[in-house]
C-alpha cells in the first residue's frame, strides 16, 4: 500500500511539474496507474464494484486536479469508472442468470460459472465497440435492480447453501477485478494501437497527388502521413512550424527522412497557401463533447482560412482524447500560458520590464497561450481509431465510451469538504 | 548533489503567496537534484519546524537535511562549517534560498565537468544572465547595482567581476595583463548575476584556508580573479530561456513577483501547484484568484493581480499588480496598486495603499493611507486617517538605537550572500508573537506616531539612506528623482561631451587603441596640456634664462610629441609671455603694458621662429582676443597698444591685421569689440602703408 501511495505521488509530481508531454502518454500512465490501483485495492464482500469505483475516484481526483489541463487524464480516469461499472453490470446481469439457473438446479457446476461472466464481458465489450451502442435507457433500469440483487441472493439463499454460495461469491469478487483489469488491459492496448488504428485509414483520404497541410508536430499526424506514403500514394506536406514551439520543424525533419516532399512555412502564410491546398490534416489535445476540438494554438486560424476555401479539416484523434465534457463547463480549463520566454529574449526585453522607473506597472504584457478553441462547425470530419465521424456524432462516441454518473469525478469532494 | 543555504525568516516570507523556499526546493526538486543541505543560522528553528512540517521531507528521490548553526553570520562562516561536517564530496550547487528560477542545471553541470576534466582549476562556474541596468540609475532591474564583468568570450572564463562600480565617474579599469593574457576580452554590464553557482569541493577548502573570506563574491570571487598563484578559474555560463533571480531587496521582491505573475518562471507560477499551494485559477488580464474567496460585485480587481484563499473584498474596492495574500479582509472603497499584502491582513473602509507591503497580521483603519514604498512589519496598527510617509518603515520594535553598528552588521551581512530583505523584517519576525503581547500591554503607544489607536514606531532613515531607499523600494523611483537623474547624465554629458556611458557590451580587442571615437575629446585635452607644457617651458626659459634656440628646441620636441602645427606653438608661446606679463607684479593698466612690451620684446624672437606664415600670425591676434575676453581681462582696454607693439617690433606684419580686420567682419557684434577699439589703427594701417613709425611711436 506505501508503495502505492508513492507510485500515485511520483506520478501526480509529473503532472504537477508539467513534465509529461504528450496526451498519449499521460493517457497510457495514467491508465496504468489505474490498473496498478485496482489490483491494490481490496474487495468487500458486498458492492465491490463500488469499492473500486471509490477508490479510482480518489485517486483520479487528485490526478485531474494535479493538471487540469491534461484533460486526457480525466478521460482515462473516467473510461476507467466506466469499465468498473461495465464489468459490475454484465457480471451481475451474468449472476442474476446463474442464480436464475441456480433456482432451478443448485448442484451447477462452478466451471459454467467461471466461463459465462468472461465471456459475457467480453460480448458486452466487443458489442460496444462495434455496434457503438449507448447506454439504453434499459440498462440503465436495469442497474437499479441489480444493487439490490446481490443482498437479495445472499438472503433468499437457503442456510445449507450458504457455504457454497460464500464461495462463488468470492470467486465472483475476484472475478470482477480480474475482468476490470483484463478490460483496463485492453484500453492501454487501445491507447498504444490507436496511431496504427487511424494510420490504417490514411489511404482512404488521402489521394494521389494532393497538398496536404497541416500545423505544427503531432504524432497521430506523423504516422497518418507515412501510411499513406507507405502506401505508395504520392502527395506533398506543408508543414506550418507552430510558432512559438517551432515543433513543425521536427515534423518537416521526420517527414523528409521518410522520403516525404515537405514544404515548411510561417504560419501567417497559412492563408496564402490554403488555395493550394486539398486536405488540412492537423492532430489536437483533445476533442469535446460538442465536436469542439482543443489544439496548438494557430488552428483556429488554420481552420477559418480552410472553411473560407472550402478545403476539409480533419482532426485526428485517439479515443483517448474524447473528453465527455462540454467547452462550456467551468472545470475544463481550456488553455495554459507559458513562459514568455518562448516568445522573446529576456535579456533584449528587460528594460522594458523595469518596475523601477515609471509607473512601476508593467507596460508589456507577453501571453503565450498553447491552445485554441476550434468550434465543431469549423471541423469537416473526425478520424478516431474506430473510423470516421462528424463534428455532430461525438456525443453519441462519448456516450459509449462515457457513463453519464462519471462526468464530474471532483464535485462529490468538493461539496463534501 | 546540492548545498543549499539560506536565511531564516526571510525564506518563509511569502512570495506570491507562496513561501520563498518553495519555489528554490521545487526548481532544484524538478532541475533533478537529489540531495539539498539547508543551511540554516538565524532562526533556523523556525525554518526547521516548516521544512518538517512541508513535504518536502517526505518527497521521493528528493533528500533534505538541515544543518543548523548559531554563529555562522556569513556565507564564508558558513562553507566553513560544511566543510569541517564533511558532507559534500562532489561538485554542487551553492544558492540561497531565496532563488526564483526555472533554470535545467543539466547543461551547465555538464559543462562544468567537462572543463574540471580538461583543467583541475576550474573550481567554479557562475551562472549569468542577460539583463540590461538602467542607463538613468546604474542599477539592474533588481535593485542591485550595475555590474561587470570581462569574460573571455571562448572559453567564458571570468576575468572581472565588479559589482561596486564608481558609475559617477563613468569609468571602470581594468588591468592591462588582461589585455596582455588573452587575445579577445569582452566587457559586459548587461549581465546579471544569478547567485547559482555551481562549485567543486575546493571551493569548500578554498573557504577553509582564506579565512577571512565571507561574502561569496567580494571575497572570493574577487580573491580567486586576483589571485595568480593557484591559479584557480572561474567560469560564466549564461542562460537564455530560463529565468533565475535573487530575492535581495525590496526592489527584487516586487520585481520577481512581477515576473511570477507574468509567467516568466513557469512552470512555478500561481495556477500551477508546485508545492502545497492551493489551486489558483489564472483569468483574463493576468488575474489569479484563488477558490474560496468573497467578493462583492462592485470590487474591481485589476490586471495582473493575485488574490489568495479565504479574501473577502469589500464594495467598490479596486486592486490593481498587486498580490494579497490569505484570509485578508479588506473593506469598502479600498483602493490598492502595486502593493503587497500578506496573509491574515484588515484593511478597513476607505483606505489607500501605494507601493507598499504589509505583513501578516496587520491592522488599517479605516481611511488610513500609505504612500509609496512604505513597509508596515508584523502586527502593526495603523490608526484612523493616518498618513503613512512615503518610504518609512513601521515596526512594532523601537529602531535599534545603535544605528552605526547596526549598519556595520546589516553591512556584512549583506556581503555574506544570504541577505535578509531588509534588516527590518527579519528583526521584526525574529520574536513575532509572545513578545507582541507583551509590549502591548507594557507600552502605552503614543498616538501621535501612528494616529489614534496605532501601534508601532516609524523608523527613520539611517544618514544618507533615502536615496538607498528609493533605489531598492518596492515602489517605482519617483518622476522628480528620475528627472534629476537625468538632468545629472545630461550634464555629465555636456560636461565630457562623449559616450562616457558603457556601451552595453562591447568585446574589446587588445590591439584596437580605443582611438575611433575619442578624437575630439581627446584633441581638445590635449591641446590643454600642450599650452600647460609650452607654458612651463617658456617659464622656465624666463627664469634660467635659456637661450632662444633651446626654447625653439624644447617647443619643437613638444610641438612633435603632442602632434601640434607651428600655429598652436605660436599661440600657446603668446599666451604664456601675456601671463607671464600679467603675472609679473604691475600697478596700474600702463605698467601691465610695460610688462607685456618688454616681454614681447625680449622673446620676440622666439616668437618670430613660430611665425613663418601669415595664418600663424593671424593664430596669434586670434589667441590674444580670445585671451582679452576670457582669461586675461586686464589686457582688453590694452589691446590695440599691444597689438600695435607687435607690429612695430615686426612680430606680426601688417597683411595679418588686415586680414583679420577682413575676417572679422562678417562675424557677431559681440566679436567685434577689438576690431572696433583698433579701428583707428587699421584704418591707419590701411591708408599710411610706408614709414609712419615716428608718428604713432609718440602717440603710443
Amino acid at each position: 500500500m506505501p508503495d502505492m501511495q508513492g507510485l500515485v505521488n511520483e506520478f501526480l509530481i509529473k503532472l504537477k511539474k508539467r513534465k509529461m508531454e504528450g496526451s498519449q502518454a499521460t493517457a497510457k500512465q495514467t491508465a496504468e496507474l489505474l490498473r496498478a490501483v485496482i489490483s491494490q485495492q481490496r474487495v468487500p464482500y458486498s458492492n465491490q464494484s463500488a469499492a473500486l469505483i471509490d477508490a479510482v475516484k480518489s485517486v483520479g481526483e487528485l490526478l485531474i486536479s494535479a493538471n487540469p489541463i491534461e484533460l486526457a487524464v480525466g478521460n482515462i480516469v473516467r473510461r476507467v469508472l466506466h469499465i468498473i461499472r461495465e464489468e459490475d453490470l454484465s457480471l451481475t446481469t451474468a449472476a442474476m442468470a446463474g442464480l436464475n439457473l441456480s433456482s432451478v438446479s443448485d448442484d451447477d457446476d462452478d466451471a459454467e460459472h467461471d466461463d459465462h461472466p468472461v465471456l459475457s464481458a467480453a460480448a458486452v465489450a466487443a458489442a460496444a465497440r462495434s455496434t457503438l451502442r449507448p447506454p439504453s435507457l434499459q440498462t440503465l433500469l436495469e442497474d437499479v435492480p441489480d444493487g439490490t440483487a446481490i443482498p437479495r441472493t445472499s438472503s433468499s439463499g437457503g442456510d445449507s447453501e450458504g457455504k457454497s454460495k460464500s464461495a462463488d461469491k468470492s470467486s465472483r469478487t475476484r472475478k470482477l477485478k480480474h475482468d476490470v483489469i483484463e478490460a483496463v488491459n485492453e484500453l492501454i492496448q487501445d491507447i498504444n494501437t490507436c496511431h496504427e488504428q487511424i494510420a490504417e485509414q490514411a489511404v482512404e483520404h488521402i489521394h494521389q497527388n494532393e497538398v496536404i497541410l497541416t500545423l505544427g508536430s503531432s504524432r497521430t499526424v506523423l504516422e497518418f502521413l507515412c501510411a499513406a506514403k507507405e502506401k505508395k500514394r504520392s502527395f506533398r506536406v506543408f508543414v506550418a512550424e507552430g510558432a512559438p514551439r517551432y515543433q513543425g520543424h521536427l515534423l518537416a525533419k521526420e517527414l523528409v527522412s521518410r522520403g516525404l516532399q515537405t514544404t515548411l512555412i510561417t504560419d501567417s502564410a497559412v492563408f496564402a497557401m490554403i488555395s493550394r491546398v486539398n486536405m488540412v490534416i492537423v492532430g489536437a489535445h483533445a476533442v469535446m463533447a460538442n465536436g469542439g476540438v482543443i489544439a496548438p494554438v494557430g488552428l483556429n486560424m488554420v481552420a477559418l482560412a480552410a472553411q473560407r476555401h472550402a478545403v476539409p479539416f480533419v482532426v485526428l484523434a485517439g479515443s483517448h482524447k474524447l473528453c465527455p465534457l462540454y467547452p462550456h463547463n467551468p472545470e475544463v480549463l481550456l488553455n495554459e500560458l507559458r513562459s514568455p520566454s518562448e516568445l522573446l529574449d529576456f535579456g533584449e526585453f528587460s528594460e522594458c520590464m523595469d518596475f523601477g522607473n515609471g509607473a512601476g506597472s508593467p507596460l508589456l504584457h507577453v501571453v503565450n497561450p498553447t491552445f485554441d478553441y476550434v468550434p465543431p462547425k469549423l471541423v469537416s470530419l473526425f478520424i478516431t481509431d474506430t473510423g470516421g465521424h462528424n463534428p455532430s456524432y461525438m456525443y453519441r462516441l462519448i456516450a459509449d465510451y462515457y457513463s453519464a454518473d462519471d462526468l464530474v469525478v471532483q464535485r462529490r469532494t468538493t461539496t463534501g469538504s | 548533489m546540492g548545498a543549499q543555504k539560506k536565511r531564516a525568516s526571510k525564506v518563509l516570507l511569502p512570495l506570491v503567496n507562496v513561501p520563498m523556499i518553495n519555489f528554490t526546493l521545487a526548481w532544484l526538486e524538478s532541475a533533478g537534484v537529489e540531495e539539498v543541505f539547508v543551511f540554516c543560522c538565524a532562526h533556523s528553528k523556525q525554518v526547521i519546524d516548516y521544512l518538517e512540517s512541508s513535504e518536502w521531507f517526505s518527497q521521493p528521490n528528493f533528500s533534505v537535511q538541515t544543518i543548523e548553526s548559531h554563529n555562522s553570520v556569513s556565507a564564508g562562516d558558513a562553507l566553513r562549517l560544511i566543510y569541517e561536517r564533511n558532507v559534500i564530496h562532489g561538485d554542487f550547487v551553492l544558492i540561497s534560498g531565496d532563488t526564483v528560477s526555472n533554470m535545467s542545471l543539466t547543461q551547465a553541470l555538464q559543462e562544468h565537468k567537462e572543463r574540471r576534466k580538461k583543467d583541475n582549476n576550474a573550481v567554479m562556474t557562475m551562472v549569468i544572465k542577460r539583463s540590461k541596468p538602467s542607463q538613468i540609475t546604474h542599477q539592474s532591474r533588481l535593485g542591485t547595482d550595475e555590474l561587470f564583468m570581462a569574460i573571455d568570450p571562448d572559453t567564458k572564463q571570468l576575468l572581472y567581476y565588479e559589482d561596486k562600480a564608481d558609475c559617477s565617474k563613468g569609468a571602470i579599469y581594468l588591468d592591462k595583463l588582461l589585455l596582455a593574457d588573452n587575445t579577445s576580452i569582452s566587457l559586459h554590464n548587461d549581465k546579471q548575476d544569478c547567485y547559482i553557482d555551481i562549485c567543486s569541493p575546493e571551493v569548500l577548502s578554498l573557504f577553509t584556508d582564506n579565512f577571512d573570506y565571507q561574502h561569496l563574491r567580494r571575497h572570493f570571487v574577487k580573491g580567486l580573479l586576483v589571485d595568480d598563484i593557484m591559479g584557480y578559474k572561474i567560469f560564466t555560463h549564461e542562460i537564455h530561456s530560463s529565468y533565475a533571480a535573487r530575492i535581495d531587496n525590496f526592489r527584487s521582491y516586487d520585481t520577481i513577483s512581477k515576473d511570477i505573475i507574468q509567467r516568466w518562471t513557469y512552470p512555478f507560477v500561481p495556477d500551477v501547484m508546485f508545492s502545497e499551494n492551493s489551486g489558483t485559477k489564472l483569468e483574463r488580464h493576468g488575474m489569479y484568484r484563488a477558490s474560496e474567496i468573497w467578493q462583492s460585485r462592485s470590487a474591481q480587481i485589476g490586471p495582473f493581480t493575485v488574490i489568495g484563499n479565504g479574501t473577502k473584498i469589500g464594495d467598490n474596492t479596486s486592486i490593481s499588480n498587486s498580490v494579497i495574500g490569505k484570509g485578508c479582509t479588506i473593506g469598502a472603497n479600498v483602493s490598492i496598486e502595486g502593493s503587497y499584502v500578506w496573509d491574515n491582513v484588515i484593511i478597513e473602509d476607505g483606505c489607500e495603499l501605494r507601493h507598499a507591503i504589509v505583513c501578516d497580521g496587520v491592522i488599517m483603519k479605516s481611511g488610513a493611507l500609505l504612500e509609496p514604498g512604505v513597509v508596515l512589519s508584523f502586527k502593526v496598527v495603523i490608526g484612523q486617517q493616518f498618513v503613512v510617509p512615503s518610504y518609512s518603515k513601521v515596526s512594532l520594535f523601537q529602531q535599534p538605537t545603535k544605528q552605526d553598528s547596526d549598519e556595520e552588521l546589516e553591512y556584512a551581512d549583506n556581503s555574506s550572500g544570504i541577505v535578509d530583505i531588509s534588516p527590518m523584517v527579519g528583526t521584526v519576525d525574529k520574536s513575532n508573537g509572545e513578545i507582541t503581547s507583551e509590549l502591548l500591554e507594557k507600552q502605552c503607544w503614543s498616538t501621535s506616531q501612528l494616529g489614534s489607536g496605532g501601534v508601532g514606531h516609524i523608523w527613520s532613515f539611517s544618514e544618507g539612506g533615502y536615496d538607498e531607499e528609493l533605489r531598492h523600494s518596492v515602489a517605482p523611483i519617483p518622476a522628480d528623482k528620475l528627472a534629476e537623474l537625468i538632468q545629472a547624465i545630461d550634464d555629465d554629458l555636456e560636461l565630457t561631451q562623449d559616450g562616457s556611458i558603457l556601451p552595453p557590451s562591447g568585446e574589446l580587442k587588445p590591439d584596437s587603441n580605443y582611438s575611433e571615437d575619442d578624437d575630439n575629446e581627446d584633441s581638445r585635452d590635449e591641446s590643454i596640456y600642450f599650452e600647460k607644457e609650452v607654458e612651463a617651458t617658456f617659464l622656465r626659459a624666463v627664469h634660467e634664462n635659456i637661450s632662444v634656440d633651446h626654447v625653439v628646441l624644447e617647443v619643437n620636441s613638444l610641438r612633435l610629441s603632442y602632434n601640434r602645427l607651428a600655429a598652436d606653438c605660436a599661440g600657446a608661446l603668446f599666451y604664456s609671455m601675456m601671463k607671464l606679463a600679467l603675472e609679473t607684479p604691475h600697478g596700474s593698466a600702463s605698467e601691465l603694458l610695460q610688462n607685456a612690451t618688454n616681454i614681447v620684446t625680449k622673446w620676440k624672437k622666439l616668437l618670430k621662429y613660430y611665425l613663418a606664415d601669415i595664418d600663424e600670425e593671424i593664430e596669434v591676434v586670434l589667441k590674444f582676443e580670445e585671451m582679452c575676453l576670457e582669461s586675461a581681462k586686464e589686457f582688453s582696454p590694452l589691446f590695440t597698444k599691444i597689438l600695435w607693439h607687435l607690429y612695430d617690433q615686426e612680430v606680426i606684419q601688417e597683411d595679418a591685421i588686415l586680414k583679420w580686420d577682413d575676417e572679422k567682419k562678417e562675424a557677431d557684434e559681440s566679436d567685434k569689440v577689438f576690431v572696433k577699439q583698433a579701428e583707428k589703427f587699421i584704418q591707419w594701417l590701411r591708408e599710411a602703408p610706408e614709414e609712419d613709425d615716428d608718428e604713432e611711436e609718440e602717440s603710443g
